[in-house]
């Protein structure tokens, strides 16, 4: 078997699959064709990130959701779950311990699930720079849903929001206060706001004080939260026409080591998929997703021609002109390029 | 950005409720820089070659304080082999008696650490393990 076949990762093959993950992630050009000819068989899995504190249970709920997910509600039919779990690296060992699985022994032994544990590899924004690569070899083999749970940060997860479709921040209660949760910008990225333990105290409060900042921002800015897909699509071509009835972020009470209220967010889910598909924010947002990862591209490649044209010593004597301020930046510039 | 790391998966077969031991070494080898998946307790066989397929390791330790060693060991290289994956290199740690020790060799695994074993060496023995396979 050549193990970079893309026909063998159509087919299924899981170990095929793995080792494709492997090569991507490790940079190897041969990862990046098996990307090239499976991208045209992509952009129909459904990206679901789950984001929140170190801690508040995303592993558990990943767990649940997996299972929960796994039978279709309106055709009955069976799903593949694809679950890419990122922890983090550590900076100064370059190491990193991957538990998310241990939460996710439920799934073992499900030839419909597929799950992948991710160091971030250096990485800030809660993902691995390969994740997004990971998403696409995962489609393109065929995975209908694809879970994806970034680095516990407990800040805003910018990486996330841009490239999943719908994005389940999870709180807990007694977990640092709530106005710690505006800061950070969670209601900007959520599009369903979890409170998992709800069998803790001061579960309550923690709904109770997010659903209120939820109708705060709904009703009174001048930003209402639900034109948020709109109000970041400005991509040149790929246009938000008239405004389109909004999303309200719903929040759901979650216990998710007793599986209890994962049949609402499970329902949630579906509804914001079948919003984004209705509405067409999902081509908008896949639009905006490839015009951006398009431009990063055309950056590092024009960044990296650069470096290879320009004459070292002219640049070190412009930078010292430039540090003398003998130059002012823009003459510099005119002299490098 | 895109470089190689040695993926590690430590697994504790059997049932025996104890990781710390698992846990130590797991930590130890992330401080050596490797990127290691831990999987929790009472893990089968099956689950195990399961992981190790998914996140495609080179690398396998079991963790084994139940005595169990004999039966758990060859059972789970068994199914790695069955899921096609004869080429992750397989060690033991945890209290083996000495007489089992070549046993386990035959059937394929590295090395067997027992307690107290010095981590780094740990580490190292990965390394020199996956220096003789051909990539
Ligand atoms: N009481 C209670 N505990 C929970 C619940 N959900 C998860 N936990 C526990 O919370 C702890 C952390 O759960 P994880 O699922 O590992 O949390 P996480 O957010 O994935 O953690 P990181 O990946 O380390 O950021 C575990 O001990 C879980 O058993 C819940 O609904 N109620
Ligand atoms: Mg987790």
């Amino acid at each position: 078997m050549n193990p970079l076949d893309p026909a063998a990762l159509r087919q299924g093959n899981r170990l095929a699959l793995s080792r494709a993950l492997t090569a991507v992630e490790n940079g190897d050009p041969a990862g990046q064709d098996l990307i090239s000819a499976l991208f045209p068989h992509t952009g129909d899995a459904h990206l679901i990130g789950v984001t929140g504190a170190p801690g508040t249970g995303k592993s558990t709920l990943v767990n649940q959701l997996a299972r929960a997910l796994r039978k279709d509600a309106k055709t009955g039919e069976q799903l593949k779950i694809a679950i890419i779990a990122v922890d983090p690296t550590s900076p100064f060992t370059g190491g990193a311990l991957l538990g998310d699985r241990i939460r996710m022994q439920d799934l073992t032994g499900d030839s419909g699930i597929f799950i992948r544990s991710m160091a971030s590899r250096g990485a800030l924004g809660g993902l691995a720079h390969s994740t997004a690569a990971f998403t696409t070899l995962l489609d393109g083999a065929g995975f209908d849903l694809i879970l994806i749970e970034t680095v516990g940060a407990g800040q805003a997860e910018v990486d996330i929001a841009q490239l999943a479709h719908t994005v389940i921040v999870v709180e807990a209660p007694g977990l640092g206060d709530d106005i710690q949760a505006i800061k950070a910008g969670i209601l900007e990225i959520a599009d369903i706001l979890v409170v998992n333990k709800s069998d803790q105290p001061g579960a309550e409060n923690t709904v109770r004080a997010l659903s209120a900042m939820l109708s705060m921002a709904q009703g009174g800015g001048s930003l209402p939260l639900a034109s948020k897909h709109l109000r970041q699509s400005q991509p040149g071509h790929a246009k938000s026409a008239e405004p389109i009835p909004g999303w309200q972020t719903p929040v759901q009470s979650v216990i998710a080591t007793e599986g209890q209220g994962i049949a609402d967010l499970v329902k949630a889910i579906q509804a914001h998929g079948d919003y984004l598909r209705q509405t067409g924010l999902w081509q908008v947002k896949e639009a905006q997703r490839l015009e951006k990862d398009l431009q990063s591209l055309i950056q590092d490649k024009v960044m990296q021609d650069w470096q290879k044209s320009v004459d070292p010593d002219r640049y070190t004597k412009t930078l010292e002109d430039l540090i003398q301020r003998k130059l002012s930046p823009m003459a510099a510039l005119q002299l490098l390029t | 950005m895109a470089e190689r790391k040695i993926r590690v998966l430590i697994a504790k077969p059997g049932l025996d409720g104890h990781d710390r031991g698992a846990k130590v070494i797991a930590r130890a080898l992330r401080d050596a820089g490797m990127e290691v998946i831990y999987t929790g307790l009472r893990q089968t066989p099956e689950m195990i070659a399961e992981a190790a397929l998914q996140e495609d390791v080179k690398i396998v330790g079991l963790s084994i304080l139940s005595g169990a060693h004999n039966a758990l060991v060859p059972a789970v290289i068994d199914k790695l082999a069955e899921a096609g994956l004869d080429d992750v290199k397989v060690f033991v740690g945890g209290i083996i008696p000495e007489n089992d020790i070549p046993g386990l060799m035959a059937h394929g695994v590295y090395a067997v650490y027992g307690p107290g074993t010095d981590t780094t060496k740990v580490a190292e023995d990965i390394k020199t393990a996956l220096q003789t396979q051909p990539d």
